[in-house]
């Protein structure tokens, strides 16, 4: 068909009906728009609510799909409560509801009635790159056996690729505990959160993984990812926590399925 | 750098190697956090619904929750019951003292 | 010593060449993740799968083994929900782009979406809200069919939509902007028999009037759900279109109605909150089948026109 008569401007330069109908839809304090009715033009301020009450609900909703473990922790009142505001403050740019939410960790750290739980945000991050890991592109993983065909003296200079799902949360606190013992139903029995914990989030195959990292692990699997080579990221580790276990982390990160390739390549 | 010190090449040719070696036997989780991660998020997990799912369907209709402006400042601590909170000591070693302070 | 992903991902891709499966005349249900199982042990039940387009718009993982596993034994029907095709301004060329990549991996049997928009400037409302039906918006809604057909290189249907309010502002009634917009676009639609009786009862005008004004010749696919009832600022009934119910037995009336014009045309059973069991979501399916076989190579209308 031929493209339309009246330029894309005519209706970017005046207010369109969307341009009335949207505001009011996450602020509560604004009126319905008059460009709408209800039949023989009767007051639409119910009818409108309907599409309010879809948008503010059905975010609230997905987020508390994203964080189950968050909204166990607090119970639904509050975590609806608390999801509203951030809903209110920060709607969706994409249309891709599993990218919703990336900025509710930083939130909940924000977030006056979430202070007295500061384990709460690096929960949420957990749940954040659990779901990016979920989605993230599919590659298989680097065959450890790949390793035993490297000549030895070589081995401190590979770099590694890493899987699309690999990810580290490093948290003061012991998130990672608090996120496993809230993602299933069970009795969480009682948790020390003081406990700092780096977790390292995998989908090696079908399925989302999340394990410790033991002490250095962090650092050392953070400097792979970032593409230094193994002698240097073991370096770093060893740098930090004199007595790291590199032959454990190694075996660790490879059979957790971190990356998906090594290579005697540029460290970037 | 200092970080990217140099180790002896036999150091990390030893640490891959026993790597290779005790490759079957690293574990991720300890059994009981698995279980609970398992339970709901690992077994056949493409059967799990979707979070975070776009559909098609109205939600609550006419009620008020979209418009509902309501602070629960002042009396915010009743919110957090229910939740599994007060199973995790607050740092400061008390148990449960998400109560008014 | 790099592992052989590429050569994976090649043989993966000429793995899925998924195979054709008719939709003619069935009846299908919304596919939901967590009666995988129940449809696998259910020995290949018949009918096809409806998936919402934007769940399978991640780059990889379960949703796709899902998706591939479904599409395996089953037809598969794509319906995006927030393309804003009903917006005023252009659409979002990204979310265009993974659209048309989905229909390619997928190759479904039906593409549909909706009469409505759900993105305004860089907002997502995530709802299909609704818009007025003047000459202006028509040739707007016109152009945004054209760009998506161009880009999947088909036509897709689009589907009527369950309205709470109306624009002062609107010229034309419902169908005739829907049939002008089939006509100039050439796009099949998707009869939503819920929301015409929803939409009916909250503005108050007959359904069967509303279909027998409707170019039925152009229906590709028909949807029915469950709806709620509420009431509005007078305390008249306003009903909801939730999808978290049996289809009511009015909707089912009307259903009978359309198919006894239009013939056997693929149905949907949609139910996308409070989840029945897989077996609750199958019985309805059965219902509409019952219906649909009832007029098998029955079809009073001539389809040789529509898309």
């Amino acid at each position: 068909m031929q493209l339309s008569h009246l330029p894309r401007q005519d209706m970017r330069q005046r207010q369109t009906y969307a341009d009335a109908f949207s505001p009011a839809l996450i602020d509560p304090d604004h009126q319905t728009p008059d460009v709408v009715a209800g039949p023989n033009g009767k007051a639409a301020v119910k009818r409108y609510n309907v599409y309010r009450n879809n948008v503010t609900v059905s975010l609230i909703d997905s987020l508390a799909a994203i964080y189950p473990a968050v909204q166990r922790i607090t119970g639904v009142e509050f975590f609806r409560a608390m999801a509203r505001f951030h809903v209110r403050a920060t709607p969706p740019t994409s249309p891709l509801l599993f990218e919703y939410g990336r900025d509710f960790p930083a939130f909940i750290e924000s977030y006056e009635y979430a202070q007295a739980m500061p384990w709460l945000a690096d929960t949420a991050r957990i749940e954040r790159a659990w779901l990016d890991a979920y989605h993230a592109a599919d590659a298989v993983p680097l065959a450890p056996e790949r390793l035993a065909a490297v000549p030895p003296e070589r081995l401190a200079d590979l770099t590694f690729v890493s899987h699309p799902a690999t990810q580290v949360v490093r948290s003061r606190y012991a998130a990672l505990t608090i996120f496993s013992a809230n993602r299933g139903t069970e009795s969480t029995g009682q948790i020390d959160p003081t406990q700092s914990e780096d977790a390292l989030i995998t989908r090696p195959e079908n399925d989302v993984e999340v394990r410790h990292l033991p002490e250095g692990g962090a650092v050392f699997l953070t400097a792979l990812l970032a593409g230094q080579s193994l002698g240097h990221a073991a370096a770093a580790a060893l740098e930090e926590v004199p007595d790291f276990d590199l032959g454990a982390s190694i075996s660790g990160v490879l059979a957790a399925g971190a990356f998906i390739a090594a290579e005697f390549g540029e460290e970037s | 750098m200092s970080a990217k010190s140099t180790i002896s090449s036999l150091i990390i040719a030893g640490a891959v190697s026993s790597a290779l070696a005790s490759i079957a036997m690293a574990a991720p989780l300890t059994k009981a956090e698995e279980q609970a991660a398992v339970s709901a998020h690992k077994v056949k997990c493409y059967g799990v619904a979707l979070k975070g799912q776009n559909d098609c369907a109205a939600g609550p209709g006419t009620t008020c929750q979209g418009t509902s402006n309501v602070d629960f400042q002042g009396n915010a601590w009743k919110f957090v019951q229910g939740g599994t909170c007060e199973s995790i000591a607050v740092p400061g070693g008390k148990h449960g003292s998400l109560k008014p302070i | 010593m790099t592992s052989n992903n590429n050569q994976n991902a090649e043989n993966v891709a000429s793995a899925l060449r998924f195979p054709n499966h008719s939709i003619a005349g069935q009846a299908g249900t919304s596919f939901k993740h967590e009666h995988l199982p129940a449809i696998m042990a259910d020995g290949k039940p018949k009918g096809f799968f409806e998936v919402h387009a934007e769940n399978y718009m991640g780059a990889g993982g379960p949703p796709h083994r899902a998706l591939e596993a479904i599409r395996q034994d089953n037809p598969v029907s794509l319906h995006g929900v927030c393309m804003s095709i009903g917006g005023p301004q252009p659409l979002d060329r990204e979310h265009l782009g993974r659209f048309r990549s989905l229909v390619e991996r997928y190759q479904p049997a039906l593409v549909s979406e909706h009469l409505a928009w759900s993105t305004h400037e860089n907002t997502f409302f995530n709802d299909l809200l609704p818009l007025p039906y003047t000459n202006e918006t028509l040739s707007r809604v016109c152009e945004h069919i054209d760009e998506v057909q161009q880009a999947i290189g088909r036509p897709i249907l689009l589907e009527n939509p369950s309205t709470y309010v109306t624009f002062r502002e609107s010229t034309m009634s419902e169908t005739d902007f829907i049939r002008t917009i089939a006509r100039r676009t050439g796009c099949g639609l998707l009869l939503d028999v819920n929301n015409v009786f929803v939409s009916a009862t909250n503005h108050g005008f007959s359904a069967l009037d509303y279909l027998s004004d409707f170019p039925l010749a152009k229906v590709g696919e028909i949807h029915l759900a469950g709806h709620a009832e509420q009431a509005d600022d007078e305390g008249e009934r306003l009903l909801i279109d939730s999808h978290d119910g049996p289809v009511a037995d009015a909707v089912w009336k009307l259903y009978e109605i359309v198919i006894q014009k239009c013939g056997p045309v693929p149905t949907l059973i949609e139910w996308d909150s409070n989840i029945p069991d897989w077996p609750v979501l199958k019985a309805e399916a059965t219902a509409a089948q019952q219906i649909l076989d009832r007029y098998i190579g029955f079809s009073s209308l001539d389809k040789s026109h529509a898309a």
